[in-house]
């Protein structure tokens, strides 16, 4: 009997402890609630931003040559350039947050980022989710083969020739729903499905353009035949569902950046190492406006 | 010798980035200890109670614990109080507390445990000495019980440490992360990397995790 008095007052403490420890935590909770006021909005407008004197942007810390982080810990990349003209032109300072593919869109929904330029896709399963702004950037399918036995149409495939693809990736998908007839090597990483095509096991690699032009550019004897297969899907900033005024403003910035030609200069400055000079009009799009 | 591409970790403030990211992570793994040792203990003792509902309610908790992935405990803590609460709290804070509440549970059941397994007449005979319930766990229990505890204990330090890796997810750039940025960031110019940088980071984690279990040897040893 005495031993269970000892554990229910320790309980008890114990309680009290946790007690207290969440009144604690549910303080600044009621701070920012009070903060935020008459919005029960998640997000930020463009004015808060520019009154806090920072935006958080969300980008890849770890997808070369769009966003990553340098050796001397610098974030860098074709989406960071982007990012740091941002913080430029409204006047704040940029924090960069690391984000990874599958929490992006969360990122938004709580508001903990303003913006994602983490080389997002304009999807329309993403698009109910988050509300995305003018396009800056293409991304499709390429194929890349041999030099000396260049594929540059998929029409008059070959019966006994294979394609190689990387298991779970939109070229995979697309092949099968668009070219049955096409036989696939499928392999799970870069590395198997680059020596399969180094070995000669398959006429062909189909992957996303941007990675196969990165590797005809760094492997020689291998050209890139078609360098845009099926649809054309755009890379665009993202902000949380409903924030207009951060859209509006983004829109407006990437119309105004057309002018200048930034996203070119954008390319040049950190896709040419990868990509060169040959796929800037492919890749990139200038003033929110995609070629056709 | 192979390429393993270890040049990369020498390229501008790699080497000193990656040690910078196990401290993240040592860091957040030790501020998570140094709480939830306490509270496990404390939450020991409730749980060697017999009372049904205080047993039902701890059963619960480390039960739920231990039956949820820690990652989803991140996303939860870290997303959830955002979206649920309103409180927007930073990955680390967010991690410290899914590690505590994570340590607490473990802890609460290894003290558990040690309590249980110290035989009915170490109490009997305090009682006999008309030592009051207080004295007894301070004078005759809780010395034997640390004991056997500390060797569980020092292991549930390495194993949170090693779970760090998952705070990646939710934006804490941690050693494992770092390693994935200088590999990314290099993808072209060595290939190889990857190699070669995550076997550094295994030895970083051993250089760590192997003097801190090496100590649970000794003590276990000397204790046991």
């Amino acid at each position: 009997m005495k031993r269970l008095k000892v554990t229910t007052i320790i309980a008890l403490a114990l309680a009290a402890v946790l007690g207290l420890a969440s009144c604690g935590a549910s303080q600044p909770s009621g701070d920012t609630s009070s903060e935020t006021g008459k919005t029960t909005a998640v997000y930020r407008t463009i004015d808060e931003i520019k009154d806090s004197g920072e935006i958080n942007i969300g980008v890849f810390s770890d997808k070369h040559p769009f966003g990553y982080v340098d050796e001397n810990s610098e974030y860098q990349g074709y989406d960071v350039y982007f990012a740091r003209r941002i913080g430029e032109d409204l006047g704040v300072k940029v924090n960069f947050v690391s984000t990874e593919a599958a929490n992006r869109t969360e990122y938004l929904k709580t508001g903990k980022v303003d913006i994602i330029l983490a080389n997002f896709t304009v999807t329309p399963e993403r698009a109910e989710e988050v509300d995305f702004a003018l396009p800056y950037m293409n991304v499709s399918l390429g194929v890349v083969s041999p030099e000396s036995k260049p594929i540059t149409s998929l029409d008059e495939w070959n019966a006994d020739d294979e394609m190689i693809v990387i298991s779970g990736t939109t070229a995979e998908t697309y092949l099968t729903q668009n070219y049955p007839n096409i036989k696939l090597q499928k392999y799970d990483t870069y590395a198997n499905a680059k020596s399969a095509l180094e070995n000669g096991t398959a006429a062909a690699w189909a992957n996303d353009n941007t990675e196969v032009i990165a590797y005809s550019l760094s492997t020689t004897g291998y050209t890139v035949g078609i360098p845009s297969l099926g649809s054309k899907d755009t890379i665009a900033p993202a902000v949380s569902k409903g924030n207009e005024t951060v859209l509006n403003w983004l829109n407006d910035e990437i119309t105004s950046l057309g002018e200048e030609e930034f996203f070119h200069k954008d390319y040049e400055e950190t896709l040419t190492d990868t990509y060169g000079l040959d796929y800037e009009e492919e890749l990139v799009i200038e003033g929110g406006v995609p070629a056709e | 010798m192979p390429d393993l591409g270890l040049d990369v970790l020498f390229k501008g403030k790699n080497m000193l980035r990656l040690l910078g990211g196990l401290w993240v992570a040592v860091k957040i793994s030790l501020i998570s200890v140094a709480i939830s040792i306490p509270l496990g203990i404390l939450l020991g003792i409730i749980m060697t109670s017999k009372n049904p509902i205080i047993k039902a309610v701890t059963r619960v908790y480390l039960e739920f614990i231990r039956i949820m992935p820690q990652l989803v405990l991140l996303f939860i803590v870290f997303f959830g109080s955002t979206s649920a609460l309103g409180i927007n709290i930073s990955g680390e804070l967010a991690s410290v507390i899914v590690f505590t509440v994570w340590g607490t549970a473990e802890m609460g059941d290894l003290v558990r445990g040690a309590l249980i397994s110290i035989p009915k007449h170490q109490y009997e005979s305090s009682a006999a000495l008309a030592l009051t319930p207080a004295k007894t766990y301070i004078y005759v229990i809780i010395p034997q019980t640390v004991r056997r505890l500390i060797p569980l204990s020092i292991n549930l330090i390495t194993r949170m440490i090693k779970t760090t890796s998952l705070i990646l997810m939710i934006g804490v750039v941690e050693v494992l992360k770092v390693a994935q940025q200088i590999i990314e960031a290099n993808r072209m110019s060595s290939p190889n990397a990857a190699f070669g940088v995550y076997l550094t980071v295994l030895l970083l984690y051993f250089i760590i995790c192997w003097p801190i279990s090496m100590l649970a040897k000794r003590l276990e040893k000397k204790w046991g």
